[in-house]
């Protein structure tokens, strides 16, 4: 599997780690709120089909990246910076 | 009389062998059930099994998508331990073991069951140490344990390079004796034909592709072979369990479906002839009786339903190898294949009742299902049947994460791919 990281191009995978669900949102830290800390905790969409997850190039830029893979083929179908998406808010 | 015996070999053998009845049937869906079981895998078929004789349950349909046993129940490798730290994994996986014991018996049928040993290899003072907290762990609850020095280990697995110049020299290690290797086709087939002769409806190559509601209660499902009415619908899926749990709009679980690896060697003389584990990465290795060395190592690591691997697995699964055992470096890999496992939060299972009226989940057994198969199908069907956890399950909710009740036996925390 190769993933194109912006910064440095077509990389094999063994490069990269894997950061699971893209999806979850993490709550403010002073947040009390037990189901939005679950969900960010415990939840994942888990799809059969595309998948919006974080790798990090820690093997070479160490950016975070925001990737859509999907999960029955592998076929990645893009590669961005995580950092700039709301949901990348407090993961940096 | 059992249907297999040698009375019935030599009659059979008399007859020309033209008289064996199919080990099930092809059965037609009917249009309701008592009771549907998602999944024709090890957990679908011994809890459709379990339902029949030890609940008298025996309205029972198992759909399968593809052929039996064609999931999992045959991808694994093959090995069946209860050597588990806390006492909630620990007891039920000594009942599982249990039922292993009597499980060629009590199914008629020869599933292989090789009592053979499990040897945890130690490689750090810390690891041997944490090993003997384990083992008292186990023998606290009764579960057979022992601690290894290396020489015991050097006459047990002559192969296994234990000089200090290894590259992880060998300090010792935890060998359960009671555990070891099954046929894991033959339990599949066993548990089939088991159920089979009580009633249940196994059905092929029929696939779930919606639930049937009334308001929202499942009231059964709707596949490929049309729609099937059932009380109660139990979920035996494993790797697949997030996308039919998509099916019944429950978006999100606690779960992670990833791909496994495992491979098996071209057959050599008997040269190891106990489960062995390494300490300093993932590895576990055995041999089958035909001879081919069955091993496999980490998960791919990133969310799959693809059932097949990628190829920086294969080579860091051969360099464990190799860190083992040196003498085996030209022996040639047969085949290589994947499988789809239901990684949890912390590593171990959900065997419960809902999440919606109606339903029955069992699945989260990350890479650890094979050795469960039996108790798996045991307490499920007792939950399915009495509508209450056995005490052996009561421990495996789905929202123990949200009670923080979670059973860690590795202490990962909520990262899948490290369980």
């Amino acid at each position: 599997m190769l993933i194109t990281c912006p910064y440095c191009g077509p990389r094999d995978v063994i490069e990269f780690t894997y950061q699971g669900d893209g999806n979850r949102e993490r709550p403010q830290p002073a947040s009390q709120d037990l189901d939005a800390w679950n969900a960010y905790v415990y939840d994942r969409l888990n799809p059969a089909g595309d998948h919006n997850e974080i790798w990090q190039h820690s093997g070479g830029c160490r950016a975070h990246l925001r990737v859509v893979r999907n999960t029955i083929t592998h076929e990645i179908l893009s590669t961005a910076f995580a950092r700039g998406g709301h949901k990348a808010e407090g993961r940096s | 009389m059992a249907e297999y015996s040698a009375f019935s070999l030599l009659k059979n053998a008399l007859a020309g062998n033209k008289d064996w009845k199919p080990a099930w049937r092809k059965p037609d869906p009917k249009a309701s059930y008592d009771v549907i079981v998602i999944g024709g895998g090890g957990h679908g078929l011994s809890t459709a099994y379990y339902l029949a004789k030890e609940h008298g349950i025996t309205n029972v349909a198992v759909l399968e998508k593809g052929w039996l046993g064609s999931g999992n129940v045959g991808r694994n490798t093959t090995a069946v331990r209860s050597n588990y730290l806390l006492p909630q994994n620990t007891r039920f996986y000594e009942h599982s073991m249990k039922l292993w014991e009597n499980l060629s018996h009590d199914l008629n049928y020869n599933v292989m069951f090789s009592q053979r040993g499990c040897l945890n290899l130690a490689h750090t003072p810390a690891q041997l140490d944490d090993y003997a907290r384990r083992g008292n762990a186990m023998r606290h609850l009764g579960v057979d344990a022992k601690l290894m020095n290396v020489d015991q280990i050097k006459r047990l697995v002559p192969a296994l390079d234990v000089s200090a110049s290894a590259r992880f020299p060998v300090l010792g290690g935890l060998m359960q004796p009671r555990a070891g290797t099954a046929r894991h086709d033959a339990v599949a087939w066993g548990y089939a034909r088991g159920a089979d002769r009580r009633g249940v409806d196994i059905i092929e190559n029929c696939e779930v592709t919606g639930f049937l509601r009334d308001g929202g209660r499942i009231t059964g499902v709707s596949t490929t072979r049309g729609e099937i009415r059932a009380k109660k619908v139990a979920l035996a899926v494993a790797g697949s369990t997030g996308h039919v749990m998509q099916l019944a709009g429950i978006s999100h679980m606690p779960i992670e479906s990833h791909v496994l690896q495992a491979f098996v060697s071209e057959s050599l003389k008997p040269v190891i002839d106990t489960v062995l584990t390494f300490g300093m990465g993932h590895f576990y290795i055995s041999q089958s009786d035909k001879g081919g060395l069955v091993y496999g190592g980490d998960l791919d690591g990133y969310n799959s339903y693809a059932q097949r691997g990628s190829l920086p697995i294969v080579d860091e699964v051969m360099s464990e190898m190799l860190a083992l055992f040196p003498g085996l470096a030209r022996v040639r890999m047969l085949r290589s294949w994947g499988g789809l496992c239901d990684m949890t939060m912390d590593g171990s299972p959900i065997i419960t009742t809902g999440p919606l009226p109606g339903m029955y989940l069992n699945c989260g057994w990350c890479y650890g299902g094979f050795k469960a198969t039996p108790a798996s199908g045991w307490c499920f069907a007792y939950n399915i049947a009495k509508d209450e956890p056995h005490e052996f399950n009561a421990p495996f909710t789905l929202d123990r994460f949200y009670r923080g009740l979670i059973i860690d036996d590795k202490g990962q925390g909520a990262n899948p791919r490290l369980h």
